[in-house]
């Protein structure tokens, strides 16, 4: 009796055959904003790198002389309070911003994932008690929990870094959880238990990879909070110290000067929304090549 | 439902029980010996050592950590929240001055984002691929990546120094004047709207899509329903569901951004006095106004939850 192949009902869902890799990567260029992203992200690590190269000053350097110049010839952003260049802030502030966006994010995901494999290996109290207690950590708002967690251990970057990852780290242990109840019930990890696999080798081997694609895409997504939510603690005043540079600190250095030279207050400002709406185009664009099926839920 | 609701409720308390107990401990941990900051803020520094013992027998202090946890829950029923260094005030006072600031600007921050939200998500998703849709797009992925504090600033700078049209600072309760109270409220609640607006919109717009592509959407276009009765009845009821998930942790982002808002505006509420409490380290403030806030997040969850549980059936059951 010879079988007919099953049709699939709709043929969009099918895509030509290529390969996995090339269908992602002609999804994420096809779209204008997502190589826009792409390219600002680029920029971004680029300015961070080579900022002592690229920045026309030193940022520390003051020179009370020329302090508050409106943008000109010498000064393309004008200068600060002190007489430091804005252009050459805002550069050296691309590693801040960068750097306690990697950080934290791999803090939060870091302490979440292990969480969440915890709360479904073990399931029964175990369970009960990290999830519930991932749901109080979700129950502060973000910003408020940053700022305690910041307040208890004493500012500085380092200490910014963990906050934000703290604060951050309820989404990982949810995506996690989720991934291994899953994957518990599944034919292979079945399979894997009877060839005498252990149940922690199933975790690592079958599980964690399992949550890769979707683990890519709320990184990147939350790059962008990450960054946002640094920008909001050094806009008041906790986070880097001085002289460091930090773009929500600089818009609000330059608030105060808002009549006079708005550009002050403006230009980092405007980098942050830069930055953070180019993580978010690309984690948009990453999350539709590498999963669909996330659109709507992450 | 009853069974679902119960659920949830037992679910919820003991959230609350862990969030009170996170706070205690987070407290307790701040550097400092809550006792001299006492006895300081009292102009008691010369004290001998035995009578900073008896002090501290006093207020409970030398107790098991576990007692002095049940001491302090239960003096928060009773609506004590203990005295403000910094303010030299009941903390319970300033949080009855503060919190119906935050909320007035937090409320209609959240009633404007969810209507304006859901609208513009609809919209782009009935005009997929259009002019339109893609204009709503760009401004929603804008909104979700402005922030906000500086988005504040830029209104001020238009508006308030450039136009003159609005004052930039400050709040006027709407009994005391309703229209000057009305102008002060435009940009920050404009601010405070902007993040849960433009993300109701992103997720009303993907989810739309979505039960657009299904087939019981199919089978009623095929049946010969009017557009409206599919609009209203089939894709947007369904389309919703999601979004009403979001929209219970978009007030908890309201309340964070308030933070930022009122530090912008110098608007006296809830955020302005927990940035203002951390910064000269008023524990007692910050552990009031930590607790409160994730109380209320914690209550809407739980009306958000069971309001999901009755549009949707399928989820009493998970």
């Amino acid at each position: 009796m010879s079988q007919k192949p099953t049709m699939p009902t709709d043929f969009t869902e099918i895509p030509p055959q290529i390969s996995e890799f090339r269908r992602i990567i002609r999804v994420l260029f096809g779209r204008r904003l997502v190589v826009f992203g792409m390219i600002v992200i680029l920029a971004a690590i680029i300015a961070a790198i080579f900022a002592s190269v690229l920045a026309p000053y030193h940022p520390y350097k003051q020179d009370l002389d020329k302090a508050l110049l409106q943008p000109g010839q010498e000064h393309i952003l004008g200068t600060d309070a002190l007489g430091r260049d804005t252009l050459s802030r805002i550069i050296y502030g691309t590693r801040t911003s960068l750097m306690v966006g990697i950080v934290s994010i791999f803090i939060a995901a870091l302490i979440g994932m292990t969480m969440g494999l915890i709360a479904g290996y073990f399931g029964g109290i175990t369970n009960t008690i990290i999830m519930r207690f991932i749901d109080s950590l979700m129950s502060f708002p973000m910003m408020l929990l940053a700022l305690t967690i910041a307040a208890l251990l004493g500012g500085g970057l380092k200490n910014i870094m963990i906050a934000i990852g703290i604060s951050m780290t309820s989404v990982y242990a949810r995506l996690m959880f989720g991934q291994v109840l899953t994957v518990k019930e599944s034919d292979y990890v079945l399979a894997a238990r009877t060839i005498g696999g252990n149940n922690f080798r199933i975790m690592i081997r079958h599980v964690v990879p399992n949550c890769f694609p979707p683990l890519i895409v709320l990184i990147t997504m939350n790059m962008g909070m990450a960054i946002l939510a640094e920008a909001g603690l050094s806009f008041l005043g906790i986070g880097i110290e001085p002289p460091g540079a930090a773009w929500g600190a600089m818009v609000n250095e330059g608030y105060r000067y808002l009549l006079k030279i708005p550009v002050l207050s403006f230009a980092p400002g405007f980098a942050i929304m830069l930055v953070v709406f180019a993580f978010n185009m690309v984690g948009d664009g990453l999350r539709d090549a590498l999963d669909p099926r996330l659109r709507g839920t992450l | 439902m009853a069974a679902y609701i119960r659920r949830r409720l037992i679910q919820a308390v003991f959230v609350l029980i862990i969030v009170s107990m996170m706070v205690f401990i987070v407290i307790r941990l701040m550097p400092g010996d809550p006792i001299l900051i006492y006895l300081a803020q009292q102009e008691m520094q010369n004290l001998t050592k035995e009578q900073i013992e008896q002090a501290r027998h006093e207020f409970g202090l030398d107790k098991p950590l576990m007692l002095q946890y049940i001491d302090w829950i239960s003096s928060l029923f009773h609506g004590e929240f203990g005295t403000s260094l910094f303010y030299r005030e009941e903390v319970s006072k300033l949080i009855i001055q503060r919190l119906p600031i935050t909320l007035h600007l937090g409320l209609l921050a959240f009633v404007i984002s969810t209507i304006l939200g859901i609208t513009a998500g609809m919209l782009a998703a009935l005009t997929r691929g259009r002019w339109l849709d893609t204009l709503m797009t760009l401004l929603a992925n804008l909104g979700i990546t402005v922030p906000i504090f500086w988005l504040g600033i830029l209104m001020i700078f238009l508006f308030g120094l450039r136009l003159g049209l609005l004052p930039i600072f400050g709040y006027t309760s709407p009994f005391d004047g309703f229209w000057l109270s009305m102008k002060q409220l435009i940009m920050p609640v404009c601010c405070l709207a902007i993040f849960p607006l433009a993300s109701s919109a992103r997720q009303t717009r993907s989810s739309m899509l979505e039960v657009m592509r299904q087939d019981y959407i199919r089978t009623a276009w095929s049946k010969g329903l009017k557009e409206r009765v599919i609009v209203m009845r089939h894709i947007l009821k369904n389309g919703l569901i999601p979004v009403i998930t979001l929209k219970g942790m978009s007030l908890s982002q309201i309340l964070g951004g308030s933070v930022l808002i009122e530090t912008v505006f110098n608007i006296p509420g809830m955020g302005r006095l927990s940035v203002e409490a951390l910064l000269s380290k008023d524990y007692a403030i910050i552990q009031a106004v930590v607790f409160l806030t994730a109380i209320m997040v914690v209550l809407v969850n739980l009306v958000v939850d069971i309001s999901y549980g009755w549009l949707d059936p399928r989820i009493r059951y998970s």
